[in-house]
């Protein structure tokens, strides 16, 4: 179909880090089923490096393609650059996603950022609240 | 293998119908509202395919008002009787709560011009009864219009005794037929109907074209010439009209052995379906058009079945919200009681009578394991699974 890029279809058809880290050492997960889409992401993260990232997806193409790429993006990256991913390198990176998908891209975000809030907490390391803006579902549903 | 599953949102035009949408752009290219011979050729066949339509509907060919498909002749019944209601002072429209978007969005739109609209609930079997529509018409009732199949979960309706209420009580009775005619016996007179829509892209037809039945004298929507007895102004489509009753001639013709062909394939993969754990059939199972199955997952999300599926040639559709391109998943699963996290997880196959065993047996091999691929990844199976959730399904 060519909703999406090669790229997208790539990663939606073959993902990257699908699975559970069964000592994680953050896990984050955002997003509302009643949405349609959850992702669920896990890190080891050693020396200040995320030495491992994986994720669970319960989505769309979209979204399966944003927390496979994300994923990839942050594996092997200092914690201090994972922070600061953001949505727009995710879309830039899957070469574009359609207007109504950006939210999936925007959710792979939240989900480092949430992972990483899970690490900071559990460890109690000092952190930048600001760096964490409101995280989860912020749309209006009809028909509730 | 390429299976074409999905019928109900577009059939395949049937060999026929082509060849005879070619051969009358080439042979009948007057207008039919010239007076010389070429043109009157052009009328001549444009009237025998009214009369031929008529025949198959059990209508008379005056009644039949040919349009560009089934949202405009939605568009106009609901127009119409909205407009002759309000002259007499009547602003109340009866409808379901899970018709068309071609029904369902006109009515917001006169909601928004004062009328009071009813929509009936339709129950976990998507099935409105005729006793709802009783207790819900009122003296300033207009109209009421109950589809007859539904589109997503195939459901069929009650319509003959809808229609026989809305007699008694002398109101205008719109049925939207767009998946029913070509499949199931449609006879216009015997449905108690007033008006009813039809779309020939769903029975093998091309896309662009269909029919309003109106017994009733109704504007038109399209203001122009005087076409269509001054109801529906536009040059006559004729190429495509002449292939909508070719194809609807075939369907008619062939239905019965179509439907018992169409039906035993239907009820195996329903049957081999409902073995993946955690799912269930959308809709009654019995009151249902024959190509239609409906299913919904739990655990999974409907857009990346449907993309994964189409890797493995299986072309069917769903109505979560991703594939609508809205944030809701599809109003006719939440109609019948869906929460939206099931909804989401939803898949339509609708099936015609050119897939075969072979294609069947290839969906209950591939869904089953595209279904397992993607709990397998999901978080909110995870959950399901270890109890942290509970299933609904
Ligand atoms: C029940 C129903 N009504 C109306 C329509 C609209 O028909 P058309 O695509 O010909 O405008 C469809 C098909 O999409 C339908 O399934
Ligand atoms: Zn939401």
């Amino acid at each position: 179909m060519a909703l999406y890029s090669e790229k997208v279809m790539d990663h939606f058809k073959n993902p990257r880090n699908v699975g559970v880290i069964e000592d994680a050492d953050g896990v984050g997960e955002v997003g509302n089923a009643k949405c349609g889409d959850i992702m669920k992401i896990y890190i080891k993260v050693k020396d200040g490096i995320v030495t491992d990232a994986k994720f669970e997806t319960f989505g769309c193409g979209s979204a399966i393609a944003s927390s496979s790429m994300a994923t990839e993006m942050i594996k092997g990256h200092p914690l201090t650059e994972a922070l600061s991913l953001t949505n727009k390198a995710v879309v830039e990176a899957l070469d574009g996603l359609p207007a109504h998908k950006i939210h999936c891209s925007v959710l792979a975000e939240e989900a480092i950022k949430s992972a990483i809030l899970d690490y900071y907490t559990r460890n109690n390391l000092p952190y930048d609240e600001s760096v964490f803006k409101k995280i989860g579902c912020a749309h209006e549903h009809d028909g509730e | 293998m390429n299976v074409y599953a999905d019928n109900a949102a577009t059939a395949k035009m049937r060999p026929a119908a082509l060849r005879t949408y070619a051969e009358t752009a080439e042979k009948y290219f007057g207008n039919p509202s010239s007076l010389h011979s070429d043109g009157q050729r052009a009328a001549e066949e444009l009237s025998r395919c009214r009369a031929k339509t008529a025949e198959l509907l059990g209508c008379s060919p005056r009644e039949i008002i040919f349009t560009s498909g089934g949202s405009e002749a939605d568009n106009q019944a609901i127009v119409a009787a909205a407009i002759a209601g309000e002259k007499k002072g009547k602003k109340h429209i009866v409808s379901t709560a899970f018709e068309h978007h071609a029904v369902l969005h006109v009515l917001d739109r006169l909601k928004e011009r004062g009328f009071e609209i009813t929509l009936l609930p339709v129950g976990e079997r998507g099935i409105v009864r005729a006793e709802q529509v009783r207790n819900a018409v009122r003296d300033d009732t207009c109209l009421v219009t109950v589809m007859f199949a539904n589109n997503e979960i195939g459901t069929i309706q009650p319509v003959a005794e809808i229609g026989a209420v809305c007699r008694e009580k002398k109101i205008p009775f719109h049925t939207d037929a767009v998946q029913a005619v070509g499949h199931v016996p449609v006879d216009v007179n015997a449905l108690n109907a007033d008006m009813l829509s039809l779309s020939a892209h769903k029975f093998g037809g091309p896309r662009g074209v269909g029919a309003l039945v109106s017994k009733l004298p109704v504007r038109p929507l399209i203001e122009g010439g005087a076409q269509e007895r001054g109801r529906r102004a536009g040059t006559e489509n004729l190429p495509a009209i002449v292939a909508m009753t070719t194809a609807l001639e075939l369907s008619v013709a062939e239905m019965t052995e179509a439907d018992a062909k169409i039906r035993a394939m239907r009820d195996k993969l329903i049957a081999g379906l409902k073995a993946v754990p955690h799912c269930a059939l959308n809709g009654d199972e019995k009151s249902r058009l024959s190509g239609n199955v409906s299913f919904c997952f739990e655990g999974i999300e409907g857009e990346s079945l449907l993309l994964l599926l189409d890797e493995a040639g299986i072309r069917a559709s769903s109505g979560s919200a991703c594939t609508s391109g809205s944030l809701d998943p599809s109003h006719v699963l939440l109609a019948i009681g869906r929460p939206h996290e099931v909804a989401h997880g939803s898949l339509r196959l609708t099936l015609s009578a050119d897939n075969t065993q072979e294609e069947i047996d290839y969906m209950l091999k591939e869904i089953p394991r595209v279904v397992q691929y993607l709990r397998d990844m999901s978080p909110v199976w995870r959950d399901l699974q270890s109890g942290k959730r509970n299933y609904v399904l």
